[in-house]
C-alpha cells in the first residue's frame, strides 16, 4: 500500500470501484456538505471534493473534505494549480493529511475567466503533472520540492503525507494521440489512479482506451471512467455545445429528447454505460459526477448492481431499508 | 516589440482635468511600429483633445512632439524646453517610456496615454499577439520555438489541458492552443518523443517573481 486509503484498498483488491463527487457550497453552510455526504455514505468508496470548481469561490476542498470524513465518507481532495503556488500547495497537502485526508486529485484547474472572479490573478506555478510529481516526492522521498526533508528538526522523524495520488484525463480533448502521451506523463509523474472527464461517446472513449492499453498504461494505473447522468435533453445539448472537451453523440441527444421522463432516461443511460464500461479491459471503476444531483447516486449504484460496497471496517453495506429511503 | 494600445479618450481627458497646456510626446520605437504612440497617433490624439475641449468650451493648449525613443535618456534633451513650459505631459510611450520620462523630469506630472499590453508582434494586418513573457529562462528549444508560458492561458509546461478543442484555446476560441501548435511543430521536427519528458517546475525567480529585473554587464559599464 502506498497510502493505505480505503479507495486504494478497494482498487488493489480488484473490486470495481465507485467514486462520486461532492461540490462544496458557495457559503459557509456546513449542513449542505453534511447532507450530501450522508446521501453518499455507504454507496460509494470515496467522494471527490471539488476545489473552487469552474473558478467560483466556494468553501475550501480541505474543509469540506474534513466535514465529509466526519460523516463516514472517504474524501478525495481535489487540488487545482490555479489558486496556489508551490508553498501553498505543499502546506495544504500537509494540512489535509494531518486532518485525515488520504486521497488527492491533482488538477490544473479551470481558467479564472470562466468563474465569478474573472479579474483574478492566476497562479499556475506548477501544472497538474508537476503537482503529481510533487505529491509523490513528498510521500515517497519525504522531501519538499526544494529538497528539504519533511521534518521539524534534524533528529525528528520524517512525517510525510501518505497520499493516494490521482490525476484527471480527458479522452475527448484534442489532439487525440497526445492525450495518451499526456496520460503516460501523469503515470510517469506518479499518478496511482485516473478519473476521466465525463464520457458520453463510448466509441471514442474506447478508441482512447485501446491506445492506453496498447501502451500498457492500464496495468500501471487504475482508470476510473467518469460519468455524469443527464437530467434533460437541454442538459445533453448544453454538454455537447458549451462544455469544452465533452462530446455527446446524437444517439444520446435523441434518446433524451424522445424520453417521457428525461431524468429517468438519463439514469438509465448511465446504468447502461456502467455495464458497458465494466466489460472493458483497463477500467478499474467509475467516477459518478452527478452535478447537484447527488441524491441519484445511490439509485444508479444500486441499479448498476454495484451494491453492497466493500466497507472500510469489513462491515456490510447499507441495509435494504436505507437503500429504499434514499432512492 | 512592446505592444500597446491607446487608453479610451474619456480616461485621458479625466486625467487632463484642470490642465490648460498639455504636451503630447510620442515615441519612435515599438509603439510607432504597432501604431499606438508614434508621430501620427500623437497628431490624431492632439486633434481629438483640441476638438473635445473646444466642444466643451474648455481652454486647452495642445503641443505635440515625438522623440526617437522614450527609453533612452539622450533623446529627451530636444524637448526639455517644451516639457518645462507645459502643465502636464501626456506620454504615448509604453510603460517603460513613461517611467523614464518621470525619472527625467522630477517636478512634472507625466500621464500615460497608452496601456502597455505585452511583448509580441503583428500576426495579421491590425492584429498583434503575445509571444514572450520575459521569464528570464528561455525554454523555446524544448517546445519547438513556441512559448507555452506566453501563449498558453495557463502557462502549462506539460500541456495541453483538457480544454484544447480543435486546436483552439478554451479561454478564447479565436486563440490557437499553444500546446496543439507545439505538438504539431515537434512532430514536424521529428522530435515528438521529447514531449514525453516531464518539464520540471520553473525557476520563476529569474523573471519578475525574483524582484524587479536588473541586468548588469561589467564589460560595458563605465
Amino acid at each position: 500500500m502506498k497510502a493505505g486509503s480505503h479507495l486504494e484498498k478497494v482498487l488493489a483488491s480488484g473490486e470495481f470501484a465507485v467514486t462520486a463527487e461532492l461540490g462544496p457550497p458557495k457559503s459557509a453552510d456546513v449542513q449542505v456538505v453534511v447532507e450530501k455526504a450522508q446521501i453518499l455514505a455507504g454507496y460509494v468508496d470515496a467522494v471527490n471534493i471539488t476545489d473552487n470548481q469552474t473558478a467560483i469561490a466556494r468553501m475550501s476542498s480541505i474543509a469540506a473534505a474534513k466535514l465529509a470524513l466526519e460523516q463516514g465518507v472517504e474524501p478525495v481532495m481535489q487540488m487545482v494549480c490555479r489558486d496556489r503556488n508551490r508553498l501553498a500547495l505543499q502546506s495544504d497537502i500537509l494540512g489535509a493529511y494531518a486532518l485525515g485526508i488520504h486521497n488527492i486529485l491533482c488538477l490544473t484547474g479551470d481558467h479564472q475567466t470562466f468563474g465569478n472572479h474573472p479579474t483574478a490573478k492566476n497562479v499556475f506555478d506548477l501544472d497538474s503533472i508537476q503537482l503529481v510529481q510533487l505529491v509523490r516526492q513528498m510521500r515517497d522521498e519525504g522531501k519538499f520540492l526544494c529538497g528539504e526533508e519533511i521534518r521539524n528538526r534534524k533528529r525528528d522523524p520524517i512525517v510525510a503525507p501518505r497520499m493516494f495520488i490521482g490525476a484527471a484525463a480527458n479522452p475527448f480533448a484534442d489532439p487525440l494521440p497526445y492525450r495518451v502521451v499526456r496520460l503516460a506523463k501523469k503515470v510517469k509523474a506518479g499518478a496511482d489512479f485516473i478519473q476521466t472527464q465525463c464520457i458520453y461517446d463510448l466509441a471514442r472513449f474506447k478508441e482512447w482506451l485501446d491506445r492506453v492499453c496498447e501502451r500498457g498504461l492500464h496495468e500501471q494505473v487504475y482508470i476510473l471512467a467518469g460519468l455524469t447522468p443527464l437530467k434533460s435533453a437541454g442538459m445533453a445539448r448544453y454538454m455537447r455545445d458549451k462544455v469544452a472537451g465533452i462530446t455527446v453523440p446524437d444517439e444520446i441527444i435523441k434518446r433524451m429528447e424522445a424520453a417521457k421522463e428525461p431524468a429517468e432516461e438519463g439514469i438509465q443511460i448511465c446504468v447502461e454505460q456502467i455495464a458497458e464500461l465494466r466489460e472493458m479491459e483497463g477500467i478499474a471503476g467509475v467516477h459518478l459526477m452527478a452535478i447537484e444531483w447527488e441524491q441519484q447516486v445511490p439509485t444508479i449504484v444500486e441499479r448498476a448492481g454495484l451494491l453492497p460496497r466493500p466497507h472500510p471496517s469489513g462491515e456490510s453495506g447499507p441495509s435494504e431499508e436505507v437503500m429504499r429511503t434514499e432512492s | 516589440m512592446i505592444v500597446a494600445e491607446r487608453k479610451p479618450l474619456a480616461e485621458i481627458e479625466t486625467a487632463l482635468n484642470g490642465c490648460s497646456k498639455v504636451l503630447l510626446v510620442g515615441c519612435g520605437g515599438c509603439v510607432t511600429v504597432c501604431l499606438a504612440g508614434g508621430e501620427k497617433e500623437v497628431s490624431i490624439l492632439a486633434s481629438l483633445l483640441r476638438m473635445s475641449a473646444q466642444a466643451q468650451g474648455r481652454p486647452l493648449e495642445v503641443e505635440e512632439a515625438t522623440i526617437q525613443r522614450q527609453c533612452d535618456r539622450e533623446f529627451f534633451a530636444e524637448i526639455r524646453e517644451q516639457v518645462e513650459e507645459c502643465d502636464l505631459v501626456l506620454s504615448l510611450a509604453c510603460g517603460v517610456g513613461v517611467n523614464f520620462f518621470a525619472e527625467m523630469f522630477g517636478d512634472k506630472r507625466i500621464v500615460p496615454a497608452l496601456n502597455t499590453r505585452f511583448m509580441g508582434a503583428a500576426v495579421a494586418e491590425g492584429m498583434w499577439a503575445e509571444r514572450c513573457l520575459g521569464c528570464g529562462d528561455c525554454i523555446l528549444d524544448r517546445t519547438g520555438g513556441i512559448c507555452p508560458l506566453a501563449r498558453c492561458a495557463k502557462s502549462l509546461l506539460n500541456g495541453p489541458c483538457g480544454g484544447s478543442q480543435e486546436g483552439k484555446c478554451e479561454v478564447d476560441p479565436e486563440t490557437e492552443c499553444a500546446w496543439q501548435l507545439i505538438y504539431e511543430r515537434m512532430e514536424q521536427l521529428g522530435r515528438l518523443e521529447e514531449l514525453e519528458e516531464i518539464l520540471p517546475p520553473k525557476d520563476w525567480s529569474r523573471g519578475h517573481d525574483g524582484g524587479p529585473g536588473k541586468v548588469v554587464r561589467e564589460e560595458v559599464s563605465i
